[in-house]
């Protein structure tokens, strides 16, 4: 069986990659980008809680709303389903490895609203992934958006010693330099399609 | 206590979501390619807003305070699920163009947003006044960066032709790249604007 894996994991990372080119997870792109760390903290959660988030809507769809007939209840099904993980996930971890609940934690709670999550959930479900390529572009998708993070908290840590003028400090600057990157990351458009 | 026309000239200037308060950024970047899309995203959330402000308002009394996050949550995605159908029936192409921006209006900040900080503590008169103002500054927004990427990306305004035959249009605009720096040159021009006006 073909499942098109390589193709999945080229386009999720670099080609369609999901900030830079899907315009999801804006907010916590330009809010937690500041520091390479502080934006390797918050990839780690995101490639963490997107994968869980990812199996269980693919479950959620399959096994009770599209056998049941209740497809258009997917967003409100999905949004609920997130939430509640994102507390789950919080309250295991903070059990079962408190180490990495407090690398990870002041990022989890931000995760609920970042809208990449529910977005990649209702991608996959629109793109009719089985489990195994949702398992993958999902993964691959967090990846993708902590190499965009990471490389725009790497140029943010420079922009932050250079004079640029007082009404394009902050937001607006690293808007147009996610403009330059988001031009880069075009260059791999079309070398791989699914 | 402001008065009412404060109440509603704040959403549109003074804390704009966009260019003031930079919420929202998602939709704001992604279905901006053309007018029409910006207007027609803009409405859309104005109409969920609207609704989750109402309905939020009136139970403020209701809803204990430990699970209001995830009761307006069940709001929002109610109202957002009646846009969806909405659109999918009467509107089949905006539907499609502007395919699961749509559903993510849900995780919207401007939205969650302005029932956690405005319509949970006000009454319904000046909830709904808060989210038409925070809904039509959106909306203004959202049409202006579309107007400005489709005039410059497709030399037209609406799906209207106004540029002429000799125009070139600029590609790059009505892509992901023109994208981020249309709203980054803009935010910088409105910050200008706005000192200039002594608005901080």
């Amino acid at each position: 069986m073909d499942l098109n894996l390589t193709a999945i994991i080229f386009v999720a990372i670099l080609a369609n990659n999901i900030v830079l080119n899907q315009f999801l997870g804006i907010c916590p792109y330009l809010g937690v980008s500041k520091r390479i760390e502080t934006s390797l903290g918050m990839g780690m959660a995101v490639i963490f809680v997107m994968t869980m988030a990812a199996i269980v809507t693919w479950v959620i769809y399959n096994v009770f709303l599209v056998p049941y007939d209740l497809v258009y209840l997917r967003t409100i099904a999905f949004i609920l389903v997130i939430a509640s993980l994102v507390q789950l996930v919080e309250t295991i971890l903070k059990k079962i490895n408190p180490t990495l609940f407090r690398a990870l934690g002041i990022y989890l709670p931000l995760i609920t609203t970042n809208c990449a999550i529910l977005g990649v959930a209702l991608l996959n479900v629109q793109a009719g992934h089985n489990i195994i390529q949702t398992i993958v572009y999902a993964i691959a998708t967090a990846i993708g958006f902590t190499l965009a993070m990471v490389i725009m908290a790497g140029i943010r840590e420079r922009l932050d010693l250079a004079d640029v003028s007082s009404y394009l400090r902050g937001a607006a600057v690293s808007l147009v330099t996610a403009g330059i990157l988001s031009l880069a990351f075009m260059g791999f458009k079309g070398i791989m399609t699914l | 206590m402001t008065t009412l026309a404060q109440e509603f000239s704040k959403g549109i200037l003074k804390e704009n979501p966009i260019f003031r308060l930079l919420l929202g950024m998602c939709p704001t970047l992604a279905v901006t390619a053309t007018a029409v899309y910006g207007f027609g995203m803009g409405v859309s959330a104005l109409f969920v807003l609207l609704c989750s402000n109402i309905v939020i308002s009136l139970l403020k009394n209701v809803i204990p305070a430990k699970v209001r996050i995830p009761a307006y949550i069940l709001i929002i995605a109610t109202f957002v699920t009646i846009v969806d159908m909405s659109l999918n029936a009467f509107t089949p192409d905006l539907h499609k163009a502007l395919g699961i921006f749509i559903p993510l209006i849900v995780v919207n900040c401007i939205i969650l947003g302005r029932a956690e900080a405005f319509a949970r503590k006000n009454t319904l008169g000046r909830s709904v006044i808060d989210a038409l103002g925070m809904g039509i500054g959106f909306t203004l927004s959202l049409t202006i960066l579309g107007i400005i990427r489709e005039l410059f990306g497709a030399g037209s305004v609406f799906g209207f032709e106004v540029m002429g035959a000799a125009f070139q249009p600029m590609g790059i605009l009505a892509t992901a790249p023109g994208a981020f720096i249309t709203l980054g040159v803009l935010l910088g021009l409105f910050n200008f604007i706005f000192k200039r006006l002594g608005i901080e």
